[in-house]
């Protein structure tokens, strides 16, 4: 990425957004009140909502849905509606967003071709989560306290033990978690109305189900690693790597996402949460080593996620992640975003940005600049603000938060001490190489035996 | 303009969608004390016992009263038990500072800490039955997530939760 792109991507600044996201935060702050109490400013904000989208399909559904609403009456479908008009209006923002990106970059993005919405689903744990959900949007945050998020506990179990559910279970899992924090939500100051309302209205949707996901592809080639992207909360940790892939046969390279994950506890964090993904031993070795893999019939779904499976990689050649950035991630193409992930927080698109100067928390490169994301250099790699500091070459993440653009390092070539260096996110996935981290862990002891060696003792009794 | 750093910190906290709630759980070492939390209002948690592998200690102290338990997971009350906290209790508080740091955890159970940071010293309750059972179920449930199957497709929601990053 180079100088004038960002500029042009800084000067492209969609139109409509502020008012799109502002049209939203009317419903957060009534979700933040709950619906049962809709005072006359809130009940003014989403008929305004609905009056944005007068014109559109969704137009008769959500005036009828607040209309009930504001009479008292709040049903699965009414919330259905106003998360959908929620999801709507952060698509665009999200749809302006990399358009723009892909227009200074140059970048190719192929059609979206898959289902565009799946079949609703009725039974099961989904109905527990839907009327979870419900009860949350009549109490709104401010209502909530230990009672009601505990009512999702036995939801949770049931949600996990269906991996076709995992997605929902995680994602629900983690708000119950921060809302259990956060309880009594009322004696917050302020709250964090924009997340909670962005997993709310996820949760919904995912809640009114779905068919099996959508049709892979089977594909074969050569993956070259850009690097590795993680996540975490209490209960869950995801690891996401970017790549670039050259089709066996020659077509054009594509850029590609693989994600691979495990279920956990809070008391494993940092470093540790790689040793939950030992069940990927290939993939770890190519991060950790930083080689190529030869992939066999490895199925890649529609929006550029490939199914990663062990049984059908083999580990290659070193290969350089800069050098892939360098000569192949300019002609890759990018994969179409499924519709349920157009939101600005899915934006996550893999460049390279080299000739810069930083100070740890902002970059300049001729006269542009671009703030770090301060979020993610997490402590499972070895990525620092410091390192970020001294550095003059990142391959990274750009990722949207509101109405700024913000870099995730993924690589670094810095500077230390007059030497080079070179330090990636997946450098530990075999463990820990910095030697004073490393003496640190090892202080630590290995948490993840330990607590299989207790639910080994204490769970199969 | 003049810009309120207050009003601004607001802003980015009302209209963040990756702003963070929870704050991460320090590490530490688990083989004492594999399980402790801040919930149901208390702090509570599971002690290991020092000669059979097969016991555990289920070890509470409630916020605001301060009263406190300890038995086994066969709901045998604590030996070590008496008017003051036991060896299990000194442990799980202990390492709820390590995990927690000390004013989460005495803010929680709206406790008095000196200026040693000895937090038991402020403590005034008295013992009282504690919910043994359920706090173990709690602890199995937690361990549970350790035996989930993997996960076999990406989960796009947790672009919401990013890794923590490291306290260096
Ligand atoms: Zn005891």
């Amino acid at each position: 990425m180079l100088g004038v792109q960002l500029t042009e991507l800084r000067a492209a600044e969609p139109a409509g957004a502020a008012a799109a996201l502002d049209l939203a935060a009317g419903l957060d702050d009534a979700l933040g009140d709950g619906l049962a109490r809709l005072g006359a400013e809130r009940l003014a904000a989403l008929t305004d909502l609905a009056g944005a989208f007068a014109a559109t399909p969704l137009g008769p559904a959500l005036a009828e849905a607040v209309e009930k609403i504001a009479a008292g009456s709040v049903t699965d479908e009414h919330l259905a509606t106003l998360a959908g008009a929620r999801t709507a209006l952060f698509g665009a923002v999200h749809d302006a967003g990399l358009a723009a990106l892909d227009t200074a970059l140059g970048r190719a993005r192929a059609e979206w071709a898959g289902p565009a919405t799946a079949e609703p689903a009725a039974a099961g744990p989904l109905a527990g989560c839907r009327s979870w959900l419900r009860e949350l949007a009549i109490a709104g945050w401010r209502g909530v306290g230990r009672d009601l998020v505990s009512a999702v506990d036995q939801t949770v179990e049931a949600l996990l033990a269906d991996p076709a559910h995992r997605r929902l279970a995680v994602l629900v899992d983690g708000l119950a978690a921060e809302l259990r924090a956060a309880s009594p939500v009322a004696a917050l100051e302020s709250l964090p109305a924009r997340r909670w309302a962005d997993l709310w209205s996820r949760a919904l949707l995912l809640a009114q189900g779905g068919g099996p996901p959508a049709d892979a592809e089977p594909v074969s080639g050569r993956l070259l690693i850009l690097g590795a992207d993680a996540h975490e909360h209490g209960t869950a940790v995801q690891v996401q790597v970017h790549a670039v892939l050259e089709p066996a046969g020659g077509a054009p390279p594509r850029l590609v996402r693989t994600a691979v994950g495990a279920g956990k506890v809070d008391t494993i964090t940092g470093p540790a949460v790689w040793r939950l993904l030992q069940h990927h031993p290939k993939l770890l070795t190519a991060l950790a080593e930083r080689r190529a893999l030869e992939i066999t019939e490895l199925p890649l779904l529609p929006g550029g996620d490939l199914l990663w499976d062990e049984e059908r990689a083999t580990a290659a050649e070193p290969v350089d992640p800069f050098a892939t950035a360098r000569v192949l991630l300019p002609r890759a193409v990018a994969a179409p975003v499924p519709p349920l992930d157009r939101h600005p927080v899915l934006i996550a698109e893999p460049v390279l940005i080299e000739g810069y100067r930083s100070d740890g928390t902002t970059l300049e490169l001729d006269g542009a600049t671009l703030e770090i994301d301060p979020r993610r250099l997490p402590a499972c790699g070895p990525l620092t603000p410091q390192l970020v500091r001294s550095s003059t070459a990142c391959v990274g993440l750009l990722r949207r938060e509101g109405d700024r653009w913000l870099l995730q390092p993924l690589a670094l070539q810095a500077t230390v001490k007059r030497k080079p260096v070179e330090a990636h996110s997946g450098d530990w996935a075999l463990g820990v190489t910095d030697p004073k981290i490393a003496k640190a862990e090892a202080r630590a002891g290995d948490p993840v035996t330990v607590l299989r060696e207790r639910a080994g003792r204490l769970l199969r009794k | 303009m003049v810009v309120n750093e207050a009003d601004t910190e607001r802003a980015a906290w009302e209209r963040g969608s990756t702003v963070r709630v929870v704050e991460p759980v320090r590490p530490r070492k688990l083989a004492k004390v594999p399980f402790v939390e801040l919930a149901e209002g208390r702090l509570q948690g599971v002690v290991s016992s020092g000669s059979d592998p097969a016991r555990v200690y289920v070890a509470s102290i409630a916020a605001r009263t301060h009263g406190f338990g300890c038995s086994t997971n066969n709901n045998r009350p604590c030996g070590g038990l008496g008017a003051r906290p036991c060896k299990h209790l000194r442990a799980l508080a202990d390492e709820a500072v390590l995990q927690y740091g000390v004013d989460r955890v005495a803010r929680y159970l709206h406790a008095e800490v000196g200026a040693e940071g000895d937090l038991l010293a402020g403590l005034a309750g008295g013992r009282e039955a504690a919910p043994a059972a359920a706090v173990f179920s709690r602890f199995l449930r937690h361990l549970a997530y350790l035996e989930l199957p993997d996960q076999r497709a990406p989960i796009p929601e947790l672009h919401w939760f990013p890794a923590p990053e490291a306290v260096r």
